[in-house]
């Protein structure tokens, strides 16, 4: 007892030793939900942070994956231990958005700073995403990516098609696809991650067709899906039908199925550009190619949407640690840290100049992949339909939607009654989530 | 006679001190959150719980008249029966079967007793990894024979998996009692059945399976139990209460209403009727199937 008793004063002493001397220096806590490189990612941006000052000393701690993440910030908030800065995956951003007592605006903290906030430095697309409807920007883009089409070279050329000229629409897809399984130089001709972010969400987007009320949510957080329109009938009836013989196989709700694809099991593949780092590690001959899009829906291509992580920063702090997370923000800003974070890791940059100055060092021509998902979110001025997609249980309106699809594959169900149950069915769960 | 077997306490404090921390121990991680639980089903809150509002029995009305939580409570009965059952009785089977071997006994029994030692979540990583039919070994062998293994999609086939994975685990556990069980036997009734000319069989279902039913017994109220909470890491890992919501038991259920969909009020109004469940199951199992379990 006796000795367990002095190990502990002497730990007690320890801490309060190290509380004292680091005084001075106000820490900010980060949680985040980044493993393996990006976690390295994450490290080395706080260690730098550090070392380029005195004031401040930003601390990341690992929560686990995206909703355990969130889960633990809301603990946290509950328990009054909140973190500084947590980092809440695009899902979760309707989630956040219906915290207005918990959360402080990123647009005010950096202008606690000392630097005025001017959103036209920032890439448009994603500042939407993340911005209130007056264009307040509340939480800071970390890591934004968009889906892309990814193909398999070697087995484009087995099936007799052009290597160098992937599919662009969904139609030219399908066909490629079939030719792939019947020309029997793959067993499988496409599969995709996500169909719920992919194929329903960045499908409204991209080819401007309204996913619900409300400018998708980002107008007011009283939404009706509007995902049983034909256009989306059509688009997953024809998924549903090359299920049938595989030609199309599902790999699951979110990226497992990039195993199908690598494997050199799939020919085409469609998954976020965040993506691309796995696909280059396995060595295989790919290319890559926009998003493809429906032809007979009238704006597309107009712009797909970025998921990924945004930075949101906890209210009732001090002003102290709130100048402490703008010098970061700030930091985390500068052209050089946003280009290499863009070139290193694959996220998209968040500010326009670290995109001018990557394409000035000619990256992009030996890296034409990592241009295509800033292309399509620059495209064009983001529309009511393209702003992005906002609920205030936007994960599980997405189970919703994944626990019907399945069905429809499974063959219990067609397209049409698919989507008019995911319709019913979230509806009824936004009514319940925004109380009423 | 009886009262001078039984240990009695000079001191009136000690046997309250030595129990302390047993009640301590109940009292942090059962009646707290269990407390918790209760009182957050009759709320409705948002996540942050910036806004409260007491709701009575609102969110037991609600999950009880939603069409998925019977659903789920079908499924729970499903994977419950098959997992028990399948779990219990290969582990008989081997136990019996470890009982006749001779040489390399405790070689065999300690490669038996492996798979208990796995964590829930990681044995259905290695079942994943196995028939997952985006990148399973095995999987990959039975859909090269032409058979169309897709329990992404087919939700027969995933309960299939589950239940396989889940009573796997539980396969080791079972199989150390029946050990136990069957070595306090006594061989002389075995052998004057033997001697009698009962058969292998006839031995086995007159004899044996009757003098462990003390064991049986037990096995069933802890399987059960089992399969009804520790086997979350397993569905978890496996199918995530998937395809459509075929696997998605009762506790993958407060789990997902709870966590990922942050419904708090129905999660813990779930879990306050889950705790109802097994409270009336393990009263039941006690009190009706223990008079008829014969304890030699």
């Amino acid at each position: 007892m006796t000795n367990c008793g002095t190990r502990l004063s002497l730990a007690l002493g320890i801490i309060l030793a190290s509380s004292t001397s680091s005084f001075a220096v106000t820490e900010i806590s980060w949680w985040h939900a980044m493993t393996g490189a990006n976690n390295e990612v994450v490290e080395t941006l706080a260690k730098e942070f550090n070392e380029s000052q005195s004031d401040y000393k930003v601390v990341p701690v690992f929560k686990g994956t995206y909703p355990e993440t969130l889960n633990a910030g809301i603990a946290a908030f509950r328990a009054k231990q909140a973190p500084d800065i947590m980092q809440v995956f695009d899902a979760g951003t309707g989630v956040m958005m219906g915290a207005q007592g918990a959360i402080k605006p990123v647009a005010d903290i950096l202008s606690m700073g000392g630097s005025t906030f001017d959103k036209s430095l920032y890439l448009p697309g994603i500042v939407s995403y993340y911005s209130k409807p007056d264009g307040t920007m509340l939480s800071f883009p970390y890591n934004s990516s968009s889906p892309i089409l990814y193909y398999n070279k070697d087995i484009f050329k087995k099936a007799g098609l052009d290597e160098n000229n992937p599919p662009k629409t969904w139609p030219e897809v399908w066909e490629a696809a079939k030719k792939i399984k019947t020309s029997g130089a793959a067993n499988c001709g496409f599969t995709s991650t996500w169909l719920t972010w992919i194929h329903t969400e960045n499908f409204a987007a991209w080819n401007d067709l309204s996913y619900g009320s409300n400018e998708n949510g980002i107008g007011g957080t009283d939404v009706e899906l509007k995902i049983n329109a034909p256009i989306f009938v059509k688009h997953f009836q024809e998924l549903a039908d090359l299920a049938k013989d595989g030609t199309f196989r599902y790999g699951g709700r979110t990226s497992e199925a990039k195993q199908l694809f690598i494997s050199g099991e799939c020919g085409i593949f469609t998954e976020s550009s965040g993506g691309l780092g796995d696909v280059i590690k396995s060595g295989m001959n790919y290319g890559t190619g926009q998003l493809p899009y429906e032809p007979e829906a009238k704006g597309a291509p107009q712009n797909t949407i970025p998921g990924g992580a945004s930075l949101w920063v906890f209210a009732g702090k001090s002003d102290e640690q709130y100048k402490g997370v703008a010098a970061f923000f700030n930091f985390l800003s500068k052209t050089e840290i946003q280009a290499r974070l863009h070139q290193v890791s694959g996220y998209l940059p968040v500010t326009l100049a670290a995109y001018e100055e990557t394409k000035k060092s000619g990256f992009y021509e030996k890296n034409p992949a990592r241009e295509i998902p800033i292309k399509q979110m620059l495209g064009k001025a983001p529309t009511e339909n393209s702003k992005g997609v906002r609920l205030v249980n936007l994960p599980q309106v997405r189970d919703i939607q994944n626990e019907e699809y399945e069905n429809m594959l499974a063959g219990k169900q067609t397209a049409q009654q698919a989507l008019d149950n995911a319709v019913k069915r979230g509806n009824a769960a936004i009514k319940q989530a925004i109380g009423q | 006679m009886a009262s001078s077997t039984r240990v009695t306490f000079p001191n009136k404090l000690l046997p309250y001190l030595l129990l302390a921390p047993q009640l301590a121990i109940t009292a942090i991680f059962f009646y707290w959150p269990a407390s918790q639980a209760i009182y957050q089903s009759v709320l409705r809150e948002d996540p942050f719980g910036l806004s409260t509002q007491f709701v009575g029995l609102g969110n037991f009305r609600r999950v009880i008249s939603d069409p998925n939580y019977l659903n789920s409570l079908h499924v729970t009965v499903v994977f419950s029966i098959a997992t028990a059952l399948i779990a219990m009785a290969l582990a008989l089977l081997l136990a019996v079967m470890a009982d006749k071997v001779i040489r390399g006994k405790g070689i065999y029994r300690t490669l038996m007793i492996w798979p208990y030692a796995v964590a829930p979540a990681i044995a259905g990583m290695l079942w994943l990894f196995l028939f997952n039919p985006s990148m399973g070994t095995l999987a990959y062998l039975i859909r090269s024979a032409g058979y169309n293994w897709d329990p992404l999609l087919n939700g027969n086939q995933a309960m299939v998996l589950v239940v396989s994975a889940a009573s796997w685990k539980q396969i080791s556990y079972n199989f150390l009692f029946f050990v136990a069980g069957l070595q306090s036997i006594p061989k002389s009734l075995i052998e004057a059945a033997a001697i009698d000319g009962a058969g292998e069989t006839k031995r086995f279902w007159t004899i044996i399976f009757p003098l462990l039913a003390p064991t049986t017994f037990f096995l069933l109220v802890v399987n059960t139990v089992y399969a009804f909470f520790d086997t979350f890491g397993i569905i978890h890992a496996v199918t995530s209460g998937g395809p459509g919501k075929a696997t998605e038991t009762l506790v993958y259920k407060v789990y997902n209403d709870g966590f990922v969909n942050l419904i708090l009020g129905d999660s813990a109004a779930q879990s306050v009727i889950l705790m109802v469940i097994v409270i009336a199951l393990t009263a039941i199992q006690f009190r009706y199937v223990e008079r008829k379990v014969h304890y030699g």
